[in-house]
């Protein structure tokens, strides 16, 4: 089978097996499908940008993808007008010290040598740490303090929520820059676990810093690019509609809001694909695979490596964090607490290795596949664990706990994707050309 | 000014919690760094293989309970140790034998294993999750404390209490214990010096007559005794619950990272430098300032340089510090 061939009858039955989804099953399943599938597709470009064309490991994708959700929050939200008089200057200023601490820190390092640099370094840093600590400290009290029920940090800019999408790149982008500053030029293991640790941090920001977005209070309601499905039941002109395809206007409006997702996520990944594809097929592509193939080779060949891997570090990210900041938009509500590295980021990968690493059309056939497992195993562990069990004693504590141990089968099968396909197609289903 | 109760201050809250903290990052990072020597990756399923080994151990544990059977002050869990190890021990070998031993044959590259071994991971973390669940659990039993703060006070008359629960001493001796026994398995059997020899030069190795894959078993069943005996102390001292286990990964990394990645002293050392750094800075001073500094410049506030939630944020500037300027480690490890 050529190369296309293969990739149009893969496509084909991923498509089959969704439209089986939603005839079979539900539309609002299969929808769930496809917009989870093509939102984690968009986060596998990005890493396959990184691993694929760059052979940069990289498992901080759950750290970038969750900068994309505080974007969402940061840009959409309404300001909150009292804590921005409690402490918000506080605050800023607060972080503007910070700053100008590690740049004068790093300014100190570069210019000075000897004895003198440990020294003066370490006294800046202890220095501003405690001014830092004096000016910040109140400032996030007064501000967590105003209505904590309700509120309790600063709020957005109470932008449009399409906005916070490009916003949800800027920000992985900047913090990919910082990180790709000090990490990059690690071998690939140090950096990996760099990158770990990176989105590690990253989280416990989110969870602890109240005053950004609310931490574990999380932030609900989010502005939605969409209308809420209760106005659409409350609209006659849409239930009339709804009523012409034979559905209850209940159905219609949650199936009515998937689809409009559904376009815009297909919008952004195609643009991003489109983008990606022509990346790979230009010059700089084919200097980033030569980097990756010999790095050795391409450095005496002119080519500033730590550069190009800073620049695709970078970029991958972004493209991580545009993903993280719609999938926050999809879900309506930021919680930090249920970013979990094997379901952000190893799943991510996952999906990169069964695509196929260094194909990018690999990517988004690996994310519909993958997630199209995701959801269905729990039905059909159901069914497995209903035959195994249905010869015991009912009420046995054997069979309750086969029955209650079904929704931890996922990553069960997660793991055996990966095994298998590492062992018996180690180039994934669509394999770089 | 009170140097006496300042002294006993610190060693309550951070050299008695550091100590123990210290020697399970240690063993753990043992482990890490024997297969990084040995089979020559970074083995990301650690964290998982630890909690593997414990809820053998806790599963044990509880049937051993469940029988009646009891160590007296000391808690049954150590009694369920040996069969851990024994179950966790097949289970390496039969990871290996379907998993990594294909790739071995292959001589792919180290970071094609880092990705199996994500596999495993999570392979492993569902089989915990299927048979255990994703729950806290908590199995330690008999006596509490070794030294209670009260009986401290008691007998010293001084203000502060010294509190030395008996999983942290138990942890503290087991390690020693266990470190002893490997560094003389590595250092006088024939079977460890052909480890050592193996992992510093592999075809040196094989041209003298070693016998690879028995020493790859080897490392299997040494890193499942480690792993096991790592995960138990820690579960003994906290609480076992899968998913902290994984997140043991980045400070054990660190650990091993710190002290030279190869090099097993380096993983100890690396242990004690992540837990007193890690407990130091997210330690709240003021107590201890306060009874050394007179009154007057005793600090208002509580002196803590980043609060305990940053915990990660620890282990992860000093490995980026050691990484930048010391890239092999405190001692020497091998960097490929």
């Amino acid at each position: 089978m050529s190369y296309s061939q293969r990739t149009f009858a893969l496509f084909a039955l991923v498509g089959v097996l969704i439209l089986a989804t939603g005839f079979l099953q539900s539309w609002n399943s299969a929808l769930l499908i496809i917009n989870m599938g093509l939102v984690s597709a968009l986060m596998a470009l990005g890493v396959n940008l990184q691993w694929g064309l760059a052979g940069l490991f990289n498992v901080g994708v759950m750290g970038f993808v969750a900068l994309g959700g505080l974007a969402v929050v940061l840009v959409s939200e309404q300001p909150i007008p009292e804590a921005w008089k409690a402490g918000g200057p506080g605050i800023l200023i607060g972080l503007l010290i910070g700053f100008g601490t590690i740049t004068g820190a790093v300014m100190l390092w570069k210019r000075l040598t000897g004895r003198a640099r440990g020294l003066s370094v370490f006294a800046v840093l202890l220095v501003g740490l405690y001014v830092f600590r004096t000016v910040f400290d109140p400032a996030v009290s007064a501000v967590e303090a105003v209505d904590p029920a309700a509120t309790g940090y600063l709020g957005g800019l109470g932008l449009p929520v399409l906005l916070a999408w490009p916003a949800g790149g800027l920000l992985a982008a900047a913090a990919a820059w910082a990180i790709g500053k000090t990490a990059l030029g690690l071998r690939s293991d140090y950096l990996a676990i760099a990158t770990l640790g990176i989105s590690e941090i990253v989280l416990a920001v989110m969870k602890n810093e109240d005053w950004l977005a609310r931490g574990v209070k999380n932030v609900n309601g989010l502005e939605r690019p969409l209308p809420y499905e209760i106005d659409l039941q409350a609209d006659p002109g849409f239930v009339e509609a709804a009523a012409g395809f034979g559905l209850d206007p209940m159905t219609a409006s949650t199936l009515y809001v998937k689809f409009g997702y559904m376009i815009l996520c297909a919008i952004v990944l195609i643009a991003v694909l489109v983008l990606a594809q022509l990346a790979l097929k230009s010059p700089w592509g084919r200097m980033m695979r030569a980097i990756r193939d010999n790095e050795v080779s391409a450095r005496a060949m002119g080519k500033n490596v730590t550069a190009r891997h800073l620049q695709v570090f970078v970029l991958g990210s972004a493209i991580c964090g545009i993903a993280g900041a719609m999938m926050t938009t999809l879900d309506g509500q930021l919680t930090p607490s249920t970013y979990q590295p094997l379901r952000y980021t190893f799943l991510i990968w996952v999906i990169v290795i069964v695509g196929g690493s260094g194909n990018n059309l690999g990517s988004v056939l690996g994310g519909m596949l993958i997630w199209f497992l995701w959801v269905q195993v729990e039905p059909l562990g159901q069914l497995l664990m209903a035959g195994i069990t249905a010869g015991m004693a009912d009420g046995s504590a054997l069979k309750t706990h086969l029955l209650d141990s079904v929704q931890h089968m996922r990553f069960l099968t997660m793991g055996l994707v990966l095994l298998l396909v590492l062992r018996f197609s180690p180039r994934g289903l669509l394999p770089e050309r | 000014m009170d140097l006496l109760n300042a002294l006993v201050a610190l060693t309550n809250f951070v050299i008695v919690p550091a100590m123990a903290y210290g020697s399970q990052l240690a063993l753990g990072a043992l482990g890490v760094t024997l297969i990084y020597g040995i089979l020559r990756f970074s083995n990301f399923a650690h964290g998982d293989t630890m909690a593997m080994g414990t809820m053998f151990a806790v599963l044990i544990t509880w049937a051993l309970q469940g029988a009646g059977v009891s160590l007296g002050p000391l808690p049954t869990a150590l009694l369920s140790i040996p069969f851990a190890i024994a179950i966790t021990a097949a289970l390496m070998l039969l990871t290996d034998r379907v998993v990594y031993r294909f790739y071995r044959a292959q001589r792919v590259k180290p970071v094609i294993l880092v990705i199996v071994s994500i596999g495993v991971m999570f392979v492993y973390n569902g089989v915990i999750r299927f048979i255990i669940g994703p729950e806290d659990q908590r199995f330690a039993d008999g006596a509490r404390f070794l030294i209670s703060a009260r009986d401290f006070k008691n007998a010293t008359g001084l203000e502060e209490g010294l509190a030395i629960k008996s999983t942290q001493a138990l942890t503290v001796v087991t390690a020693i214990l266990v470190v002893a026994a490997l560094f003389w398995f590595l250092n006088r059997t024939r079977t460890g010096k052909s480890m050592r020899a193996y992992s510093d030069n592999e075809d040196l190795a094989l041209l003298s007559g070693i016998n690879p894959e028995r020493v790859v078993m080897v490392t299997w069943l040494i890193v499942a005794a480690l792993a096991t005996i790592a995960g138990v102390l820690y579960g003994l001292d906290k609480s076992f619950k899968p998913f902290t286990y994984f997140q043991l990964l980045l400070p054990i990394f660190a650990a091993a990272i710190v002290g030279g990645l190869g090099s097993p002293i380096g993983a100890i050392a690396g242990g004690f430098v992540v837990a007193f750094s890690e407990i130091g800075i997210t330690y709240a001073w003021k107590k201890v300032l306060g009874y050394m500094m007179p009154e007057s410049l005793a600090p208002d506030g509580l002196v803590q340089l980043l609060s305990t939630e940053y915990k990660f944020a620890v282990s992860f500037a000093i490995l980026v510090i050691v990484l930048l300027f010391r890239p092999t480690g405190l001692f020497r490890g091998k960097s490929v």
